[in-house]
């Protein structure tokens, strides 16, 4: 093992690390919000990545263009959402937990189902794209293009989060909902209408990942099981109730699976993911910047 | 007061009896194969949710990692038989006793860990498995391991001709599993873990030794599902890791429980026999197109029964009625 293949995969690490950090972001708001682990967040990637598919197959669009429209229509995809089951299942009495995590696992399935329905369990690829195929070699060290994009859309990305908390009325309103959403109601803010307008964001954020991924991905069906996973692990390392907590854990999670490729066999690359997670866990129960 | 809890004790016992010897009678109106598959298949979840239950639901300690178990149970079994001709019924009580085991060794780091932290520390440690299983040639790694079939025999456990003995061994294990709660409800075991459920805080300082209920509840919980894992490798008599160890699996178990009543006696039963059946009438009768709407059918369920009756089925039949006393 050399010194130039540890850069090698140190820098596609990073990348996919900025990459895994905004697929994380919609979660992590959306628990951060109202405590809720939205378990279709996969599901939300997979029907963005369709979106961007289908917007470049019958309008020649492509992904980078496709991106902010696929956000807006996952916007309004996750705001619906939570205003046909996230809202009832915000009002169970018993078990409030469990009807969280089986009422949105249920909407995976569903998700799914209707996924395989309409589209076919077909896997399907963006054949040619401004960016898909290409890479730059800056310093030495290959880089694949649409990756960087990505880890260039995170940025961005989370650069505008941090301005909307903290500068926009409606980001202050989130967070004031997100320390007492009791309290809210009594200055005239209308909960669900923050909690709709979190969803939606949260489901934008996954968009932008999920058009990005289009360019370098095959999309079909269970595309979003496989990186759910990692959704997850990446906010509760990073500590739930933290957006950017998420950002960081992203990049780790990136790095942590590039160098575990490098040492143990490729199949085995999410074992040093979730290695970290426990140990980091273990010694801080509440992730890495966790504030409940 | 306390007489209440004990005469609904003997009720359900005394109902148990009756259903236990009602499904046990079934077999000699169906003879069916499809229909005795469904059945086996429910009752080998009635037992699986029910071990699920004693450390999620009434211990409170929410595991998305049971597959775990499962698979260990399941590769116990038929890699002992396969590799050094061990009768599946000690490789059975090996598979228990091994989950049983690792169960209390991850939990003496998990059970520090709470809500959604534990959770997918849970799902990550099953997921680790399924890798490392998948990866470990001598078990077969991702093709995984056949278990050679000679005739019928109980002593080997398995039968190519006929479902029946299956389907009394599922119904046995369903009993168990429906006993081992039954019993424990009412023990100190039992109040120790409902009162961790509701503030383990609380519980600690009125003198629970917490930590020690946990690792209980793990330890039953895990041996009784390994056996669930040991029954399916013998019935199905081909696994691999996928197929015994995936998350889905983690799911499916918990999910009777989940629909039934979570933390209650009757739940996992209720909603094994609801969802089972549907689950697989659904498969064979639209699932067969192979469009995803048998996913469709399934999904919508899950969600219309979670936020329809978050207490569970089970609250459809008892207007009023408290749960285990407190």
């Amino acid at each position: 093992m050399t010194a130039e293949t540890i850069i090698q995969s140190l820098a596609s690490g990073l990348l996919m690390g900025l990459l895994y950090g905004l697929i994380a972001a919609g979660l992590a708001l959306i628990f951060g919000l109202m405590d809720v682990v939205n378990f279709a967040h996969g599901e939300f990637l997979m029907v963005a990545m369709y979106a961007t598919f289908f917007l470049f197959s019958f309008f020649a669009l492509d992904p980078l263009l496709a991106a902010p429209l696929v956000a807006a229509a996952l916007f309004v995809f996750g705001a619906v959402i939570y205003l046909l089951v996230v809202r009832f299942a915000m009002r169970a009495k018993a078990n409030a937990g469990m009807v969280q995590i089986f009422s949105t696992f249920g909407l995976a399935i569903v998700m799914r189902g209707l996924a395989q329905y309409f589209f076919t369990p077909d896997y399907r690829s963006i054949t040619h794209s401004w960016l898909g195929g290409k890479t730059v070699s800056i310093a030495g060290v290959f880089l694949p293009v649409p990756q960087l994009a990505g880890a260039a859309v995170s940025i961005a990305a989370f650069a505008a989060l941090y301005f909307f908390i903290h500068s926009t009325d409606f980001g202050r309103a989130l967070e004031a909902t997100r320390e007492d959403a009791g309290a809210v109601a009594l200055v005239g803010i209308d909960k669900n209408r923050v909690f709709a307008l979190g969803w939606g964001l949260g489901a934008a954020l996954v968009g932008l990942a999920g058009a990005i991924m289009a360019i370098f991905f095959y999309v079909y069906p269970d595309v979003g099981a496989s990186f759910a996973l990692i959704a997850y692990v990446t906010v509760a390392l990073g500590g739930f109730g933290s957006v950017f907590g998420a950002f960081a854990a992203g990049i780790i999670v990136g790095l942590v699976e590039a160098m575990t490729a490098l040492i143990l066999p490729p199949s085995l690359k999410s074992v040093g993911i979730y290695a970290v997670y426990l140990l980091v866990v273990f010694i801080r129960p509440r992730g890495l910047f966790g504030s409940l | 007061m306390d007489t209440r809890f004990a005469q609904r004790r003997r009720r359900d016992l005394i109902m148990a009896v009756c259903f236990a010897v009602a499904a046990a009678l079934v077999p000699l109106f169906v003879k069916d194969v499809y229909v005795q598959n469904i059945m086996v298949l429910t009752l080998m979840y009635a037992a699986l949710s029910q071990s699920w239950n004693i450390l999620s639901g009434y211990c409170g300690q929410i595991s998305l990692g049971h597959a775990l178990y499962f698979g260990l149970g399941a590769y116990t079994t038929a890699l002992l038989f396969t590799k050094f001709g061990v009768l599946p019924w000690f490789g059975m009580l090996a598979g228990g006793v091994i989950s049983a085991l690792i169960a209390m060794a991850l939990g003496y780091p998990c059970f520090r860990l709470r809500g959604h932290y534990f959770v997918i520390a849970t799902i990550v440690i099953a997921e680790t498995g399924l890798l490392l299983f998948q990866n470990w040639d001598w078990a077969g790694a991702a093709l995984g391991i056949d278990i050679p079939i000679h005739g019928d025999s109980w002593l080997k456990f398995q039968f190519a001709r006929s479902k029946l003995p299956y389907f009394y061994f599922a119904l046995a294990l369903a009993c168990i599993a429906w006993l081992v709660t039954w019993w424990l409800e009412d023990s100190k075991w039992g109040y120790w873990w409902r009162a961790v459920k509701d503030n383990p805080d609380a519980a600690e300082s009125l003198g629970v030794v917490v930590f020690d209920s946990k690792m209980g509840a793990a330890a039953v919980s895990a041996f009784l599902t390994a056996i669930g894992g040991s029954f399916y490798a013998q019935f199905v008599s081909y696994i691999d890791p996928g197929s015994v160890m995936g998350f889905q699996f983690s799911l499916l178990m918990a999910l009777p429980a989940v629909i039934g009543g979570i933390g209650t006696l009757w739940g996992p039963v209720l909603g094994a026999v609801v969802l089972i059946p549907l689950t697989e009438l659904t498969r064979s009768y639209i699932g067969g197109s192979g469009r995803g709407v048998d996913l469709i059918v399934y999904g919508s369920l899950i969600v219309l029964i979670s936020l329809a009756r978050p207490e569970g089925l089970i609250g459809l039949f008892s207007r009023g009625h408290r749960g285990p006393a407190r």
